[in-house]
């Protein structure tokens, strides 16, 4: 018996399409990246990627990252501790509103941040009072950069921790153990693939963050420049080497993620199947 | 360590899980908790091991008060219904997470620990187990590890939900000699759920028969099988053939059927009877006129079991026939035959 659709011809066709649009999509524009940073030679892509401002604009993105990265991770862990494991009245309505970081545009966000942080916002002018400026300087763009993040563990983590339920966590309570040696030895190990999956995301999302860190970044250079926005500054400077090495440098890093990605998925898959 | 429920009430939401109950457990007993599904009896293990608070009474294990203690601290060793096993420690770090989890000054060595745990996978079989992890293992096995990570810690009380449900029949007959010896061995108590009346006959000391969030009865599995207090209690400790008609004249009559029944009550409605205490015989005679029909003949086991219908039965019956008697009469399949019960059982109406 044949199943529908599977001749050879229509299998040759398919897989043609998916080759073709693959290359024209995605295999192109990421080697053009790389093109274009070196098509006038490896010097002045050395000289753009060791330049004073890229170091800067490297060191703001690492620092984003860093920052971001620990708190979602502490914010995803007890917010999926306590959908899954807590019931309680509005508990659905917050599963929900996780997703709202997804669902709103950067932009929007970043704009939000503005107008509540701002020198002449409500919570903005309380802090000014005290000299405390958060927009147009990093820690606002840590902010916005840890909102828009927010969701990517949490969305790991909530789905298993109800596939798995919480009967080894009450077997692990009677035999006496206390609540750090619970979530240490028994919840942890269960979803600690879960987790470094979710902190891959976030990290990937913080590092390429644009739109919102857009808007409250300032452009400030040297100060509040991260790579997506060095990109874009050089860019508009007619300076397309220097902008395609800061890309190919997101790109680079992109790549990077990609591969601990799949290492980490094949080795998730292999595990399953021991089980 | 005996275990005292005083008037232990839990609700969930708008439906009540327990009415107010007490039961009094002896030192070294084994009792099961018998009902169906919904009927509470996991409601009421899971509050006496601490994992859930009743709404209101008390429960005291001996002279101590534990109802507000936490369940870490109660010691009670508890064998969860899929067993729960950690599926990322191998079996030994399973057995051995009890007395890891210790606090710093009571933790037994890691030699000692060693030993122990070795000690207690010999004694459940899987010693040659130890490196595995849970998901290799089968549902007997598994079951044993459960076991034996509740008696790492030496609990005085060992609660079983569902202990056997997942397994089939041959490994848990096995599991049950099993489970009733190490009891005796190590003389705690113990309290088990299942809907399994079987099950709860054969290991009991005493079972609690429970439905609808109370207890029905509290006896012996012999007089509990013996002296049903109810209707309830008498239909799910066994298969029931279920007759009813209107009295008169020292007969329960429905149709062109009828049993005599020895009663002045003049309200009787309904008997019911056991497969076993049911005769079947060529002609009918004093006791009772009950035509049947063989629908389906199984001559599996110690006795013959054969289903019968009739017109005047709301469902089919089943009667158990010795292979002697079967041999005899050879009902085959449309076969007509009359029914004599040695035995019936009625109850008060009012008992659901």
């Amino acid at each position: 018996m044949k199943r529908i659709g599977d001749g050879a011809a229509t299998r040759a066709g398919l897989i043609g399409l998916a080759v073709i649009l693959t290359t024209l999509f995605l295999v192109i524009p990421l080697a053009g990246i790389f093109y274009q940073a070196l098509v006038e030679g490896m010097a002045p892509f050395w000289q753009n990627l060791t330049s004073a401002f890229t170091a800067e604009a490297i060191g703001l993105t690492l620092l984003i990252a860093l920052m971001t990265v620990p708190i979602n991770l502490l914010f995803g862990i007890f917010l999926a501790w306590l959908v899954t494991r807590f019931t309680f009245p509005g508990r659905r309505l917050l599963q929900t509103l996780i997703d709202i970081p997804f669902a709103v545009s950067p932009v929007v966000a970043g704009l939000l941040y503005l107008l509540l942080y701002g020198r002449t916002g409500w919570l903005g002018s309380i802090l000014s009072e005290h000299d405390i400026q958060l927009m147009f300087a990093w820690p606002g763009m840590v902010l916005v950069t840890v909102f828009v993040t927010c969701p990517f563990v949490a969305r790991e983590l909530i789905p298993l921790m109800q596939a798995q339920g919480s009967a080894e966590e009450e077997a692990g309570v009677t035999l006496g153990a206390g609540g750090w040696t619970l979530f240490r030895r028994i919840t942890l190990p269960n979803i600690r693939w879960a987790l470094v999956y979710g902190v891959i995301l976030t990290n990937a999302r913080a590092i390429g963050e644009f739109g919102a860190v857009s808007v409250v970044s300032g452009s400030i250079r040297g100060e509040t420049i991260n790579l997506p926005l060095q990109v874009e500054l050089l860019y508009q400077d007619y300076n397309t080497v220097g902008a395609f090495t800061s890309a190919a440098l997101l790109a680079a890093l992109a790549i990077v993620t990609l591969v601990i990605k799949a290492v980490l998925e094949w080795h998730t898959h292999r595990r399953e199947k021991t089980a | 360590m005996s275990i005292t429920v005083s008037d232990v009430s839990r609700r969930f939401g708008s439906t009540t899980a327990l009415q107010p109950l007490s039961l009094e457990i002896k030192n070294g007993e084994m009792v099961g908790l018998l009902g169906p599904s919904g009927s509470g009896k996991t409601t009421l293990l899971r509050i006496i091991a601490g994992l859930e608070m009743p709404d209101s009474g008390s429960i005291h294990f001996g002279e101590r008060d534990v109802t507000h203690v936490h369940v870490r601290k109660r010691r009670v060793g508890f064998v969860f219904q899929h067993y729960a096993l950690f599926r990322h420690m191998s079996v030994f770090e399973n057995v051995a997470f009890g007395l890891r989890a210790r606090p710093a000054g009571e933790r037994p060595s890691n030699a000692e620990i060693r030993d122990r745990v070795q000690h207690l996978l010999e004694r459940v079989r899987l010693d040659t187990l130890a490196k595995r992890l849970p998901a290799q293992l089968s549902g007997g096995q598994q079951q044993r590890v459960a076991l034996a990570r509740a008696l790492a810690v030496e609990p005085e009380v060992l609660l079983l939900d569902e202990p056997f449900g997942a397994l089939d029949a041959r490994v848990r007959l096995e599991l049950r000699r099993w489970l009733r010896h190490l009891h005796e061995e190590f003389n705690f108590t113990s309290v088990f759920v299942t809907h399994d009346q079987e099950e709860a006959l054969e290991l009991s000391d005493r079972v609690v028969v429970m439905s609808n969030g109370k207890i029905e009865q509290i006896d012996t599995p012999q007089s509990l099988y013996r002296a049903p207090a109810n209707r309830f209690v008498f239909s799910f400790l066994g298969e029931t053939n279920r007759f009813g008609g209107e009295y008169h004249n020292g007969r329960l009559q429905q149709g062109e059927a009828w049993i005599a029944l020895e009663t002045s009550d003049s309200a009787a409605d309904e008997v019911l009877l056991r497969p076993h205490e049911l005769m079947l015989t060529t002609a009918p005679d004093a006791r009772a006129h009950l035509p049947v029909t063989v629908d389906a003949v199984s001559p599996v086991g110690s006795d013959v079991r054969v289903e019968l219908t009739a017109e005047w039965m709301d469902t089919p019956w089943l009667a158990s026939i010795t292979h002697h008697d079967f041999d005899r009469l050879q009902p085959q399949r449309g076969s007509d035959f009359y029914l004599i019960p040695s035995r019936y059982h009625r109850f008060a109406p009012d008992s659901a």
